[in-house]
């Protein structure tokens, strides 16, 4: 089972590279990502047998994040299709500074969008920690062509410094997994293996000064994939170059799968009794991320920047959370899921304006609702949810942290998590709803209402519905499943 | 085998000065290809018990990317960019030398503080590779030239295989092999990126990229 999760799209994509029509990969696309997607399903009603000596497994938290990234995968998939027709073959001008440029091969994007879903599915079932490394360090590498899908000079810097600082700090993690072997030794013994269920069982044998060290290098080299301010700086840069459907992908799915690394570091440093130790560090990063993101969403002149820093902020948020512990654990794993659906389904209408409007600028994109009137609807709807208005999901998983920092009695915390979330939602409100209401800009030639291909709505509209839902109705499963998954967290 | 590991282990730190001194770019991947010559050498050397087939198998493949594969890869780049030194960096050699000695006195103590739970085969390998990763991190952020850059995630990348190599002995054969091919992707991945920037901006000076940002 989890020898064809992984396989399906790991051959699909590397078919995508042989194949010489266009039409034809983008239905290996369709059907890998509908094949991947259904095979996830199927983990709901039987968790797959683990292999490699538990090597690879899928547990609660690693379902959780797999099934999330599965279903956005199919909305991008979708997507994409639209996408890609209106992509491909053609010489473009530049919509910032007017050059000519071209797009990478196509087959370089559907293979490297499959692959990298191969290595993000691998990241959530690996327990092996030198193995969850690899994958990491992989997603990383496959992205890296997507982002620089535009061939032009602002798309190759960003795709450089993503490059440089997640290989960077993915190095520092890889010295923090011998780290953690070392703390492993187990003098007098054998050593324990270096996989999530024998460090957990047997983690009171482990060098604490070691596992300490080991925990700061996870956390500041997945931080810095996952977009933990300081270590931020890659993200919005990559996320305003890259297409639409890729930053989509590379905020709802890649960072989660970053934020499952730091996760296994702190579960294996719980059960060694240093939680508090992890707890402070993951409290203190999560606060400096959201008050970061705040300082640039306010007045910020780019709206797929303005989504970036957004990210920055909610991977904050669930820092925070599973700093916190007890139930806001529970309320971090639950933001994720809403987080990943609203953001991404936020990208999706962002590249629908954008290819429209033809410019990233938040003054100069005026009337969305006007000229787009799904997309425009659902960029507001989006707004709404992303900055946690009820009775979208993210209200009530947000509630659910504040309430756990109000029982803890830390009031500190509470005062500055809540203001800075007002200070967001109040600069977002100001670009978002002066986007959608006005008049549309006089251009040679006007923008009027047109009528948007189902394959560009359907996707975000789909994932708008199920943040909608989950704000309104938790499904039992889903419940447990987190509940689970707080579970080995504490 | 503490004499062979002791000899490869000062003549990393040994390349580690050549790298934070040298200008020439083509020098600079001869080092690099150096240094991973010399952790063939560890990856055999490091344990006390005889030569296994493990340490071989990781030794060949290990001192085959990084003292063959990858220089070969960057001195094409090198060739595709046309550069051949690094000039006006954003810090001079000879600072860069100075800052290199205080790292190396900074590694010493660090790994004095940091008590091993079993001996090693020399007590030089914890600072050596805390060092070379020290001297990798520095030559990301000190040099211009896109290609500088990549040699010093190589260097970093040694540093930490150093340190892996010698303190945790059993690492599945299976995870080493994958870093190895991760680091392997990544050094193909970023050599196409250099060859891209070359062309792009007719140079690979990183200083150039800097249009991104708020």
């Amino acid at each position: 089972m989890i020898a064809a999760l992984l396989l399906v799209p790991t051959l699909t994509g590397l078919l995508c590279f042989a194949l010489r029509a266009d039409s034809g990969r983008r239905a290996v696309l369709l059907l890998a990502a509908l094949v991947h997607a259904g095979l996830t399903v199927t983990t709901w009603w039987q968790l797959p047998a683990p292999m490699l000596n538990d090597w690879l497994q899928l547990d609660a938290p690693g379902r959780v994040f797999l099934t999330i990234t599965s279903v956005l995968f199919l909305a991008a998939a979708v997507y994409s299709l639209g996408y890609l027709r209106q992509e491909t073959h053609v010489t473009r001008t530049d919509i910032e500074e007017g050059f000519l440029f071209a797009n990478a091969p196509e087959a370089t994007f559907t293979g490297c969008l499959l692959l990298f879903l191969a290595a993000m599915t691998l990241v959530t079932c690996s327990h092996r920690f030198g193995l969850l490394w690899v994958a990491i360090e992989m997603t990383t590498l496959v992205s890296a062509p997507l982002i620089y899908f535009h061939r032009h000079h602002r798309s190759l810097e960003a795709a450089w410094k993503y490059l440089m600082i997640c290989s960077v700090g993915i190095a520092l993690a890889l010295l923090g997994n011998f780290f953690l072997a070392v703390a492993a030794t187990n003098p007098g013994g054998e050593p324990i293996p270096l996989v999530l269920g024998d460090l957990v069982r047997e983690a009171a044998h482990l060098h604490p000064t070691w596992l300490k060290a080991a925990f700061l290098l996870l956390l500041v080299g997945y931080g810095t994939k996952m977009g933990l301010a300081p270590l931020h700086t890659w993200l919005p840069d990559a996320h305003s170059e890259a297409p639409s459907v890729v930053s989509a992908l590379l905020s709802g799915a890649l960072l989660n799968c970053a934020f499952l690394g730091i996760l296994r570091a702190q579960q294996v440093c719980s059960a060694a009794g240093q939680a508090a130790f992890g707890q402070d560090l993951l409290v203190g990063f999560g606060l400096l991320s959201i008050a970061v993101a705040a300082i640039f969403i306010v007045g910020q002149s780019d709206y797929k920047r303005m989504l970036a820093y957004s990210s920055v902020e909610h991977m904050g948020i669930l820092s925070l959370g599973v700093g916190l512990g007890g139930a806001a654990t529970f309320g971090s794993l639950l933001h994720a899921v809403n987080h990943s659906l609203t953001k991404a389904m936020l990208f999706l209408a962002a590249g629908n304006i954008l290819t429209v409007y033809r410019s990233k600028s938040t003054t100069e994109v005026r009337g969305v609702l006007h000229v787009l009137p799904t997309s425009g609807a659902l960029w507001i709807v989006g707004f709404l949810a992303i900055t946690g208005s009820p009775p979208f999901g993210l209200f009530l998983s947000e509630l659910t942290i504040v309430k756990a920092a109000i029982d803890q009695g830390r009031v500190g915390v509470v005062a500055a998590f809540l203001t800075l979330l007002m200070a967001i939602f109040i600069g977002m409100a100001a670009v978002v709803l002066r986007m959608a209401q006005g008049t549309p800009p006089d251009r040679p030639q006007p923008l009027t209402s047109q009528s948007e291909s189902l394959l560009s709505t359907l996707p975000a509209a789909a994932l708008a519905g199920i943040v909608l839902l989950l704000g309104l109705y938790l499904p039992p499963f889903l419940t447990q499943a987190l509940e689970t998954a707080a579970q080995a967290l504490r | 085998m503490t004499t062979w590991s002791d000899t490869a282990l000062i003549l990393l730190v040994l390349t580690d000065f050549s790298l934070l001194g040298s200008t020439r770019l083509g020098a600079c991947i001869r080092f690099v290809a150096f240094q991973g010559v010399l952790l063939g050498v560890l990856t055999l050397t490091a344990h006390e018990e005889m030569l296994s087939l493990r340490s071989v198998t990781l030794a060949i493949i290990s001192s085959g990317l990084k003292g063959a594969a990858f220089p070969w890869l960057l001195l094409r780049a090198l060739q595709a960019a046309n550069v051949r030194r690094e000039i006006e960096p954003f810090v001079g050699y000879n600072l860069s030398l100075a800052i290199g000695t205080v790292a190396l006195l900074a590694s010493l103590w660090l790994s004095s503080r940091l008590p091993l739970p079993s001996p090693l085969v020399s007590p030089l390998l914890v600072p050596v590779a805390l060092f070379t990763s020290f001297t990798g991190l520095f030559l990301i952020i000190a040099r211009k030239k896109a290609l500088t850059q990549v040699v010093g995630y190589l260097v970093m990348e040694n540093g930490i295989y150093a340190f892996g190599v010698g303190t945790v002995p059993d690492t599945p054969l299976l995870v080493e092999l994958g870093v190895l091919l991760d680091v392997f992707v990544a050094v193909f991945v970023m050599g196409i990126a250099v060859f891209h920037i070359s062309r792009q901006f007719d140079h690979i000076d990183t200083d150039q990229l800097a249009v991104l940002k708020d």
